[in-house]
């Protein structure tokens, strides 16, 4: 069945670039959904005669199942976060390229280069980057928010008006921060602990929500909320009372990453679109309108005052953040239990 | 109490409730309707009256996206709507008007199968089939897909139509020398209206407002306006999407106006 | 009945008797091949073994169903002891998609019977204007709500300056706002099927009833309910079975912090958990509870028919 599969897609595939063949040039790009501007797309395929075809998805899970359900092999680069490009990397799902090949390598920002996820940015290059932390209505709460402790154990009067993100790996993630715990430890005693620690907080909190996290906080329905930074900018924006916490035990970083799907129909027009993206002023055009910052050099001086000069997107120095950590089978299994737990 | 002519259609408590009905249906959509006119980017705190949202639609960097998606959005709910209305129509003249016959009772599951199996899974299922037999994801893709899960939500109104009517009247056409075919054109049809239009307008409405599966067996560059909302959420939802929801209801107001008033010239020249 | 009469057909309600097949056919091939077939290899995946990270390995396993029903700690080695906690979240579905669909059944059979008392195309008019809102999406539609229902949202405020409350009735994020959401999703589908039997309803019954005395809810009960029992049984169907599976508008409403059955079967295929086998499983489990309802009511059907 897996052979079946797998020779029904490369027949897909050979469909799909026997019809590329006929046209000037063809691009397929799996994305998310408004991340990127329609000029930025249209600028590419003018340049470089090439016909750009978008599909969407709605989180990094949903594109690794839509790709292992058989998408694999009808698209050509595709912008996973920081720990599915890992994922997306040992289930072979990935295509590699050399660096001579993209002539604007050396654009990306050194610190960006060798990153756990893919060291030596073998088969992905950096896209956007942001934060996940949490927002404070400073009108229901005047104290402290350096600390995790707002969200997971919350002052009195935050108690019942907190949102989390409905994502295991965020929460599970801050969570870990916030116990002084490693991520995906195998240590018994501290993912008990762990457990323990998100049940008693779970009391505090009021709803679980992605979709809504920026909206509940603007509207006063929560007064605390784990938000993605980008979001919080414009939270802000509506709500003037909120301030976004960068806690002294530590927040998610995460990274976009544009990469070279394996089986690319299209291989030679996904090496110049990434390349593309590596242009200061093109990466740019990306920040300006998702609004968060690139991990390209010199993309900065491009940049609108909104992302320039919001405190959302720059990071105190000195401050640690750290990536989502791709967890092993047999932890990412007393995770699940433990999401379950929290959930049931 | 008998002595007393009372109103047979008339049950006191009934007329609230149906305000109640329409109370909850239509006043989250004077929420939508306000906020399309809001001059904020947000979608919870008001910032003054302005048609920013709408020249978005129309004339934004982003327009043609959307206008392709709701395109797509209301093509699909069309044809899948009365594809399935015709499938189903059929189907339910066999289940009610054929008797006992073979393979009734695996027929009645197997039309209700797509409301049992959880939308996720019928999505991933289908487009591991779909792959498995070589069918490229597209627009057509997503046709087929609808087709199937707007079948059950056809067929059940249909059917408890047919179930209320009595076969007398075919029976009398049948006596007639009518054959069964016009037996069932030019009477049963008829009597089923209400019940077909029923079934097309909640297979239609199931089918513009379905994302999960739709997701899944979409090719590329084909979007519907679930999908184009559902992926907004890397940016947050913009009021545009308020601005194009109240367009929709406009053009269904039209719509719908447009019926009653055929219908009325139609009714008058009986 | 009259049938018993006609030469051509055996039973009174066999009319199309000789063309059951055909006319079934149409639905038989494009749901067997486009839904059934799918919905057998899932059957089978629920017998795989789990792919890390989504996908199954062809290897016969039955993990997945005792992932279902025992519990071997947090870290599996534990001896095993029964899992009440997908059965809690299955019961717990279970009783919010009756609530609401009791709550479409006591709004809904009103206002269809209202619309079936309009003249004519007027009929339509309102059929059209039940379905109207559902033009608009989903998640605005439920994302209004939440705001319309929040502690100081126009509601709170409108029924505060109305005099009907002291203080704000908290409704967001409470058992209450899980059923209105699914309340709000299933709606017209409780109404139109209804609407389309109700239309039927042949008032002589009731004129009848009367003239031997029976009292006006007598006649609802007795009489108009049974005749129009197709309508609310279709109804029913169509409101319960989708809510079963349905996690968004509850979720959005309700704030998500205790699994539906919906999103725990989405939590296996598109969240961090990836377990495709347990996913199908949980599916299966769920499609034989609904099968065994709806055999029921066919066999019923079929005896009514026969």
């Amino acid at each position: 069945m897996k052979k079946f599969l797998l020779a029904s897609t490369t027949a897909i595939a050979l469909t799909l670039s026997a019809t590329g063949a006929m046209a000037a040039g063809n691009l397929s790009i799996y994305h998310w959904f408004e991340y990127i501007p329609q000029d930025l797309l249209d600028k590419f395929a003018k340049e470089y005669d090439v016909k750009v075809t978008m599909d969407t998805f709605d989180s990094n899970e949903a594109m690794l199942a839509a790709l292992k359900a058989g998408k694999l092999g009808s698209y050509d680069v595709s912008v996973p976060g920081d720990y599915m490009v890992e994922i997306m990397a040992k289930e072979g799902m990935l295509d590699t390229f050399e660096r001579s090949e993209l002539s604007n390598f050396g654009n990306i920002d050194p610190q960006w280069i060798d990153v756990g996820f893919d060291r030596g940015r073998k088969s992905s290059i950096p896209y956007q980057i942001g934060t996940t932390g949490f927002m404070v209505n400073r009108k229901a709460y005047t104290g402290d928010i350096g600390s995790l402790a707002v969200l997971f154990d919350p002052p009195a009067e935050l108690k019942g008006k907190i949102n989390v993100l409905d994502s295991q790996g965020e929460v599970l993630a801050l969570a870990s921060m916030y116990l002084n715990i490693p991520q995906c430890s195998t240590d018994r005693d501290q993912l008990k602990k762990l457990n323990d620690q998100l049940q008693k907080s779970k009391a505090a909190w009021a709803s679980f929500g992605s979709d809504i996290a920026k909206d509940v906080l603007v509207s006063g329905d929560a007064s605390a909320g784990m938000i993605y930074n980008g979001f919080g900018a414009k939270a802000r924006a509506e709500n003037a009372d909120l301030e976004y916490a960068y806690p002294k035990e530590g927040y998610v970083f995460w990274m976009d990453n544009v990469v070279l799907l394996k089986d690319a129909p299209n291989r030679d027009n996904a090496i110049k679109f990434m390349n593309f993206l590596l242009e200061p002023e093109n990466a740019a055009a990306v920040s300006n309108y998702a609004q968060y910052i690139s991990g390209v050099k010199g993309a900065g001086k491009y940049f609108i005052d909104a992302v320039k000069n919001a405190p959302e997107l720059n990071p105190p120095a000195g401050q640690k953040g750290a990536f989502i950590q791709a967890c092993g089978q047999d932890v990412q299994k007393v995770y699940d239990t433990i999401w379950t737990n929290l959930k049931k | 109490m008998a002595s007393k002519k009372i109103d047979l259609r008339y049950f006191p408590g009934f007329l609230p409730l149906t305000y109640l009905c329409l109370f909850l249906l239509y006043a989250p959509l004077i929420i939508v309707l306000v906020y399309s006119f809001n001059d904020s980017v947000s979608i919870t705190k008001w910032g003054g009256l302005s048609l920013r949202w709408y020249s978005d639609v129309f004339f934004g960097p982003e327009a043609p996206k959307f206008q392709t998606a709701a395109f797509n959005s209301l093509t699909i709910a069309v044809i899948a709507a009365t594809v399935s209305t015709t499938i189903a129509t059929l189907a339910a003249t066999a289940m009610i008007r054929a008797g006992n016959f073979k393979g009734r009772s695996f027929g009645f599951v197997l039309i209700n199968l797509p409301i049992m199996v959880p939308e996720i899974v019928t999505a991933v299922a289908t487009l591991i089939f779909f792959s498995a037999i070589g069918f490229t994801t597209g627009y057509l893709t997503i046709l087929i897909a609808h087709i199937v899960f707007c079948i059950p939500f056809a067929y059940l109104p249909i059917a408890a139509r047919m179930q209320s009517i009595d076969n007398t009247y075919e029976q009398a056409a049948l006596d007639l020398y009518a054959t069964k075919f016009e037996a069932f054109k030019l009477v049963l049809l008829p009597l089923m209206a209400p019940g077909i239009l029923s079934g097309f307008l909640l297979a239609f409405i199931i089918s513009l407002d379905d994302f999960i599966i739709t997701n899944f067996v979409k090719g590329a560059g084909i979007e519907t306006l679930p999908t184009a909302i559902f992926g907004s959420v890397k940016r947050g939802i913009q009021p545009n999407i308020m601005a194009i929801s109240t367009l929709l209801l406009l053009v269904s107001v039209v719509f719908v106006t447009l019926s009653y008033l055929v219908g009325r010239a139609g009714e008058k020249s009986k | 009945m009259a049938g018993a009469i006609t030469n051509n057909s055996k039973s009174n309600s066999g009319i199309y008797a000789g063309s059951a097949h055909v006319l079934m056919l149409p639905s038989w091939l494009i749901i067997g091949f486009f839904l059934l077939i799918p919905v057998l290899l899932m059957l089978v995946y629920s017998f795989l073994t789990k792919e890390f990270r989504g996908g199954v390995i062809w290897e016969f396993s039955l993990d997945a169903y005792d992932q279902f029903f025992f519990y071997r700690g947090l870290f599996g080695d534990e001896p095993p002891v029964f899992e009440w906690t997908y059965v809690g979240i299955f019961w717990r579905s279970i009783w919010q998609a009756g609530a609401a669909t009791i709550f479409c059944l006591i709004i809904g059979f009103p206002t269809a019977w209202f619309i079936a008392m309009r003249r004519g195309a007027n009929k339509s008019v309102w059929l059209f204007l039940i379905t109207i809102p559902y033009w608009v999406n989903l998640l605005i539609r439920t994302i209004s709500m939440k705001f319309l229902i929040r502690d100081n949202g126009p509601l709170n405020e409108w029924l505060l300056w109305m005099g009907a409350i002291n203080e704000p009735i908290h409704m967001i994020n409470t058992n209450f706002a899980v059923q209105l959401g699914l309340f709000y999703s299933y709606l017209p589908f409780m109404v139109l099927p209804i609407y389309a039997s109700v239309e039927r309803y042949n008032f002589a019954l009731s004129e009848a009833a009367a003239d031997l005395y029976a009292s006006h809810w007598e006649t609802l009960r007795l009489i108009i309910l049974p005749a129009v029992k197709p309508g609310i049984i279709a109804g029913c169907i169509l409101v319960f079975v989708p809510s079963l599976g349905a996690f968004l508008a509850p979720d959005l409403l309700g704030g998500a912090k205790t699994f539906m059955i919906g999103s725990l079967i989405e939590e296996q295929f598109k969240g961090n958990a990836g377990n495709w086998p347990f996913g199908a499983a949980a599916s299966m489990i769920l499609l034989s509870m609904v099968l065994a309802m709806l055999t029921y009511y066919a066999r019923q059907q079929s005896k009514e028919v026969s």
